[in-house]
């Protein structure tokens, strides 16, 4: 019995506008994801009654999103992760750290966004 | 308004000896604002996923936590079969149970024993972990493992419990309960420990939703939603009901945990009376290609995998959201308008894995 999941994909723009309208039809915010293959992946999960919904935006290394932190609180944390991650550029999260979240010696982001500059990384 | 300042709380603190760190903005003896600062000891498990290959990512994935280690391997193994569509045999189903399960049970007592260190009730910490040694030795006795015990593979389990064994566990877990009701008495009833917990870091069934807050900490607070309820392995055949209670205070958390234990005894007799005989591996050929999101009921709540793949052995992402990383907005909230001296019980009760949280 494998459930089915369906992931729409959604512009940049309408992100914050799905994140007002699951928040009005209860839902809960479950996870973001980020994955990188030449532009990011980000994938927005929500949960009403087990049932789980994904929202996907494409987005550019230079474009900015809208945090939806002010609208699902618990997004500032994923939010932050993805930039110290993958160095996502993300506008008014509810709790920035700007970079800090993980307090590791090696410098955020984490993962480099494009070959050239992973092999440059390496060398 | 009285003077603020700022107390800072870990990354190494008496109560939890694992690095989460809280700035916590007093103004006399209430904490006014908490602001959490994790990332420590950050793995980089997830990025492991490049340099390993798809079979045996498992083995890095049990490695996440050393509690629910278990099932950290059963999240991921489920995922990659799900994409792979690989129908593992009935009995490894309920053999995963029956080790999730025995994880839920030694994770719940953990915990227990670690809330009464924490109120400084010592023998009573002493007694919980004094139980909890009986869950390893079956660990010890049917995977060889007492915190690691790979015995979850992409396929099914790679070893089994016979008949005479799984007797002995129930057994084990019939003494075992009797102790255990003398112990969990002292939880409920006793006046030193109420007054601890009662009334204490309270969460409204609305915040616990809009914070996301999941696992004991959620069905504290009324929502009764528990991810063993998608039917995922032998559950779909167990009958069970997710444990609620509806005061959402450290006292309710801690009754559900209880609670849980005794339901995670019933599942664990339930898988010992049906399991049915037969293979306890299901052999696959090829490369998993697709995406897929799966969901667990981990002791700390609902966990979350998600597998990328793309037709090779390496796969292209595994992203894990573990229960106390989304639980963590929910410490923040009840944290708000608290004293100082019950900040440890309100870390606590969350049951924080910062292990888990830095994967």
């Amino acid at each position: 019995m494998v459930d089915k999941q369906t992931i729409t994909e959604v512009q940049v723009d309408e992100l914050v506008d799905k994140a007002v309208l699951m928040k009005g039809q209860g839902y809960r915010l479950v996870q973001i994801s980020c994955t990188y293959k030449e532009r990011f992946e980000i994938t927005y999960s929500f949960d009403k009654d087990y049932e789980l919904v994904h929202y996907r935006i494409y987005a550019g290394r230079d474009e900015e999103i809208l945090s939806i932190s002010q609208i699902f609180f618990s997004a500032f944390l994923y939010e932050n992760e993805m930039k110290d991650l993958f160095g996502v550029r993300i506008k008014n999260i509810a709790i920035d750290y700007e970079g800090g979240l993980y307090r590791v010696a090696k410098k955020t982001p984490f993962a480099p966004q494009d070959k050239e500059e992973e092999e440059a990384k390496n060398v | 308004m009285s003077k603020r300042s700022i107390v800072p709380f870990g990354p190494q603190h008496p109560v939890l000896p694992e690095p989460i760190h809280l700035d916590l903005v007093l103004e006399d003896e209430k904490v006014v604002e908490a602001i959490p600062s994790i990332g420590f000891v950050h793995r980089g498990l997830e990025k492991l996923v490049e340099k390993k290959e798809f079979t045996e990512y498992v083995y890095v994935a049990e490695r996440i936590c050393g509690i629910c280690s278990f099932m950290h391997g059963m999240g991921y193994c489920q995922a990659v079969e799900n994409i792979m569509g690989i129908r593992i045999p009935e009995r490894a189903e309920y053999l995963r149970t029956l080790w999730a399960e025995l994880s839920r049970i030694h994770s719940h007592l953990l915990w227990l024993g670690l809330l009464a260190d924490a109120f400084g009730f010592e023998s009573l910490f002493m007694h919980c972990w004094k139980l909890r040694e009986q869950i390893l030795d079956i660990f010890e006795a049917t995977t060889g493992g007492r915190v690691i015990f790979s015995v979850c593979k992409i396929g099914g389990v790679r070893k089994d419990i016979d008949q005479d064994t799984l007797k002995g566990i129930v057994t084990v877990l019939d003494k075992m309960q009797k102790e255990l009701k003398e112990l969990t008495d002292v939880f409920i009833e006793d006046y030193s420990v109420k007054h601890r917990l009662v009334g204490v870091g309270v969460l409204s069934k609305q915040e616990a939703h809009d914070v996301g807050a999941v696992g004991p900490m959620m069905r504290a607070s009324g929502i009764a939603q528990d991810m063993r309820m998608l039917g995922y392995a032998a559950y779909k055949y167990l009958d069970f009901e997710p444990v609620v209670e509806t005061d959402g205070d450290c006292y309710a958390r801690t009754l559900v945990r209880i609670r849980e234990i005794y339901q995670s005894m019933d599942l664990i007799r339930q898988c010992a009376a049906r399991m049915p005989e037969g293979e306890i591996e299901e052999k696959f050929k090829g490369m998993p290609a697709g995406e897929r999101y799966e969901r667990l009921e981990q002791p700390r709540g609902e966990v979350i995998y998600y597998v990328k793949a793309n037709g090779t052995k390496f796969l292209d992402r595994v992203r894990v959201r573990t229960p106390t990383f989304a639980n963590v907005p929910a410490l923040l909230k009840v944290l708000q308008g608290c004293d100082l001296a019950d900040v440890p019980m309100m870390v606590l009760t969350i049951d924080p894995c910062i292990s888990c949280t830095e994967r």
